[in-house]
């Protein structure tokens, strides 16, 4: 590793070893011993361990409501941005303060009081389960909840900056050329966004695909219905079986790295358009 | 890369930092210090008030018998789970688990010697329990034994055997009634198939499970750890009623001494006067306080109820609760843990099978 | 202009639904913990937050909140100097290693440390020989809170680096400033609101880190259990009212945090419109 630019500024040689040491100590050697020890299976024992059907069941439940959570919260997410810039109303910083509290509230809690909410005796769960027969704790249902709840935030704070650097004039002068609302928010404003939006929801998709301490209480954990995948990890772990564990955890690790390039190869493809940010 | 002089004086520096970051926060680890013994006892999720009150008699004790003050840290959670934490590093000096085949588990890691179970008295095992069903208030669904629970009008809340001790003695108990009635091995699981089709709810532990009935409303009836069942009695009063199945399981929960950690702690006559402790009158009465089945017989027949029924609405206001209208079997009869977890509960065998579509 | 008081029907529906997916995703729960911590009145609400236990476990979480914060504050300072000052090969590498742990699940955050530092890890003899403990104890708890708040102060910093270029910094160089020198007056005055925003953020979602750090932590009653746990302990132990009292000083600490940042941003913009 070499700089490719002399640079007269000086530090680079205490912050480059700070930042590699603590990354090392924190994620990189951790993350060694992950592929180690999921080295000691052989490539069709690990094969065996990770196609298993209930583990195949466990990664769909995590991913399909993961997506749908995402979803949501990608099109919440857009609207709430666009509210809390464009809109003045009463009430609006207040808004704009709790959209974090899902990063704050620990998940443990946030997953207790859903529970509670939610199943056939709680305030909402007795209202969906008498007037329409839903049932939500302990169904996908409930876990997308869940999921929606810890991710509020990823998309809003994505999306919030963009839209608020993204120059007025460029709309009116849209507006002025005789194009309507619609077309002006489809041509003119959604590619500015476009990046930030698909960055929130890659990390709220991620983040809930791996999401542990909300879900496990909600989710009723039963197999091939609403087992997650980290739960399997910890199912695998309890029956002493480090191998089957941290194979799963591998594959879970590349789905997450798997989106994050994704969303990095939709960045470089999206941002190439032309910019009107200010 | 070039280590010049700054970069590795910059690596060593934060390296540094970071050890002393963890190190000096927290030199966490049992043993004596300033007089007083400190002794880890890691158990599963029921026990939670079972020790509460025992270290309570077990403190002033250990402080009369030896002239040592003593406290004693507790860790609950699932039975595996905490198992496996100990053989990872956990520093318990003691463990007290739901059942042989999780302290085997830690004796396999090199922790714990050989003959565990002869140890102590009675397999290791102070005290037993059993399991039954924990219903609502009147029984609506009229649930009395096992094959009720294959009714397909019934649901039913139980732990996941894969994750939960007592959710094994569940299972096994289930397989033994069905046995009884004369199926053979492929009826029996098509039996236990249906019985688990009819599961709600499956949770990671017990206590959750207990939750989920108790608490959150959910399914009809609960398969519990008597003294669990009858800590909801306790709790909710009027609200459940313990039904006892005409046959279930004795449960054994092992206790050992961990020896390798307590040689290191230097607690290895406290962690033993602990658990011999356990089978001294005064906290078998404790133990059956908490509805676990005391082990000496003269304070076990103590607290045999005299009523006949097998469905208890109240805990009896003599405390006189222990029923005996049940033909237990035990472990044995299953050839062991080793034999019961390869056959019913590894990967790919008896227990997962009933889930495949 | 017309678009800049954009109002008609849309405004108030859009407005409308955004309050109430609010109204029942974040404060219908909100509303729930504390009506359930008051059940059984003030005093058993008192009595619950004041047990010597939840004392414990708060100031453990505390503890682990503030280490975490200490050396990612150094991390991201660091990290965000290096990545945005110097160019350099595997940057982009180190980069999506830094953003790795946000997307990593919790429970494989827990089981990391435990491979590495449990017994069965070759550095666990050198470890336990010097008498270190890292997993079931202290450290570990940090070191789980560490990695889950990782990235949060690099990538506030970075961005505002970016934007600033490096002309400043080199200027400072040439007329002869140590590193620390230019540091402290040319960039930290830039990066300050950033800096203290990544805080606030990062302790934020320490305190509330309940995954990872249940995978390391032993549940040792009154020393290993941070608040997070203690409530899970407090639930499963059928004390509802006691879990939902100790999750409402969560809570109330969240707010705090929450309001911190609101404050710090008016305040930075405040500055910032004084400085151009």
């Amino acid at each position: 590793m070499k700089k490719t630019r002399k640079s007269i500024i000086p530090g680079f040689g205490l912050s480059f070893g700070v930042t590699i040491s603590i990354l090392s100590l924190v994620v990189l050697i951790p993350l060694c011993s992950l592929v180690v020890f999921t080295a000691q299976l052989s490539f069709s024992e690990f094969w065996y361990t990770i196609t298993r059907p209930r583990i195949l069941s466990a990664y769909w439940v995590s991913i399909s409501t993961a997506l749908v959570a995402a979803l949501i919260n990608a099109v919440m997410g857009l609207i709430m941005a666009w509210v809390l810039v464009r809109y003045d109303f009463p009430g609006k910083k207040f808004i704009d303060g709790i959209i974090e509290l899902p990063f704050a509230l620990p998940t443990a809690v946030a997953g207790i009081s859903l529970t509670h909410l939610t199943t056939t005796n709680g305030w909402v769960g007795k209202f969906f389960y008498n007037v329409f027969g839903i049932r939500i704790a302990y169904t996908r249902l409930g876990i997308t909840i869940a999921l929606i709840f810890i991710g509020i935030p990823f998309v809003v704070r994505a999306v919030q900056p963009v839209l608020e650097k993204i120059d007025i004039q460029y709309e009116e002068a849209a507006l002025i050329l005789g194009a309507d609302r619609k077309t002006t928010f489809r041509k003119v404003i959604f590619p500015e966004i476009l990046p930030a939006l698909i960055s929130g929801f890659t990390l709220a998709f991620a983040r809930s695909i791996g999401e542990y301490g909300s879900v496990v209480f909600i989710a009723g954990n039963t197999p091939y219905e609403t087992e997650i995948a980290p739960l399997l990890i910890m199912s695998e772990l309890q029956e002493f079986d480090y191998a089957a564990a941290t194979s799963i955890a591998l594959v879970m690790l590349a789905i997450a790295f798997i989106i994050l390039s994704v969303n990095a190869i939709l960045q470089s493809v999206v941002s190439r358009r032309v910019s009107g940010l200010a | 890369m070039k280590f010049n002089g700054k970069r590795l004086g910059a690596l060593i520096l934060s390296t540094a930092l970071i050890l002393t970051a963890l190190t000096g926060c927290g030199a966490s680890s049992s043993g004596s210090s300033g007089g007083t013994i400190e002794l880890t006892n890691v158990s599963y999720d029921p026990t939670r008030e079972l020790y509460a009150a025992y270290n309570e008699i077990f403190e002033p004790h250990y402080e009369e018998l030896t002239g040592q003050k003593i406290e004693v840290t507790q860790s609950h959670g699932g039975s595996g789970k905490q198992a496996l934490e100990v053989s990872n590093g956990l520093e318990a000096d003691v463990v007290t688990l739901a059942l042989e085949g999780d302290v085997k588990v830690v004796a396999d890691a090199g922790l714990i010697d050989d003959g565990f179970t002869a140890e102590f008295p009675l397999d290791s095992s102070p005290y037993t329990s059993t399991i039954v069903f924990l219903v609502r208030a009147g029984n609506p669904k009229g649930i009395y034994d096992w094959d009720d629970l294959i009714r397909d009008d019934v649901g039913i809340i139980t732990p996941n055997p894969k994750t939960s001790g007592g959710a094994m003695w569940n299972y096994l108990a289930a397989w033994y009634f069905f046995e009884l009635q004369g199926q053979n091995d492929d009826e029996i699981l098509e039996s236990i198939r249906t019985l688990y089709g009819n599961v709600v709810v499956l949770d990671s532990g017990a206590r959750g499970a207990t939750t989920s009935i108790v608490e959150n409303g959910q399914g009809d009836v609960l398969l519990a750890w008597e003294n669990e069942a009858f800590l909801s009695l306790k709790e909710y009063p009027g609200d459940y009623e313990i039904v006892v199945p005409s046959v279930s399981i004795l449960c054994q929960p092992t206790v050992a001494v961990v020896d390798e950690v307590a040689k290191k702690h230097g607690t290895v006559d406290a962690a033993t006067e602990y658990l011999n402790f356990l089978y001294s009158d005064e906290a078998q009465v404790i133990e059956a306080e908490n509805f676990y089945r005391p082990s000496t017989r003269e304070i076990y027949d103590q607290y045999v109820s005299s009523g006949e029924g097998n469905t208890i609405t109240e805990i009896p206001a003599d405390g006189k609760w222990i029923n005996d209208n049940v033909v237990l079997t035990d472990i044995n009869h299953f050839g062991g843990w080793a034999q019961a977890r390869a056959i019913h509960f590894a990967d790919g065998v008896n227990f997962d099978s009933i889930y495949e579509q | 202009m017309e678009l800049r008081k954009n109002s008609g029907p849309l405004k108030w529906v859009l407005i409308i639904l955004v309050v109430i997916f609010l109204a029942v995703f974040l404060l219908l729960p909100l509303f729930y913990i504390v009506i359930t911590a008051l059940r059984d009145g003030i005093g058993g609400y008192i009595a619950s937050i004041t047990d010597p236990y939840a004392i414990k476990a708060a100031l453990l979480t505390i503890r682990a909140t503030i280490w975490a914060v200490v050396v990612n504050t150094i991390f991201g300072i660091a990290a965000a100097w290096c990545l945005t000052k110097f160019a350099f090969k595997g940057k982009k590498v180190i980069s999506t290693f830094i953003d790795l742990p946000v997307t990593v699940s919790p429970i494989i955050a827990g089981l990391i440390y435990v491979l590495t530092f449990g017994r069965q890890s070759f550095l666990y003899p050198i470890l336990d020989g010097w008498g270190i403990q890292i997993i079931f104890a202290v450290p570990g708890i940090v070191l789980a809170t560490i990695f889950v708040t990782f990235p949060f102060i690099s990538r506030e910093l970075i961005p505002v680096l970016t934007a600033q270029g490096t002309d400043e910094e080199e200027a400072a160089a040439l007329m002869g400033a140590g590193t620390f020198t230019i540091f402290r007056k040319v960039t930290l005055p830039h990066i300050k609101w950033a800096l203290l925003y990544g805080i606030v953020l990062c302790t934020a979602r320490a305190m509330g880190e309940f995954g990872a750090v249940s995978v390391l932590s032993g549940h040792l009653r009154g020393k290993t259990n941070t608040l997070p746990l203690y409530i899970e302990l407090l639930y499963q132990g059928y004390d509802f009212t006691g879990a939902f009292a100790a999750s409402s000083i969560l809570v109330i600490l969240a707010i705090i945090v929450l309001a911190l940042r609101v404050w710090l941003e008016r305040r930075g913009n405040k500055e910032a419109e004084i400085h151009y």
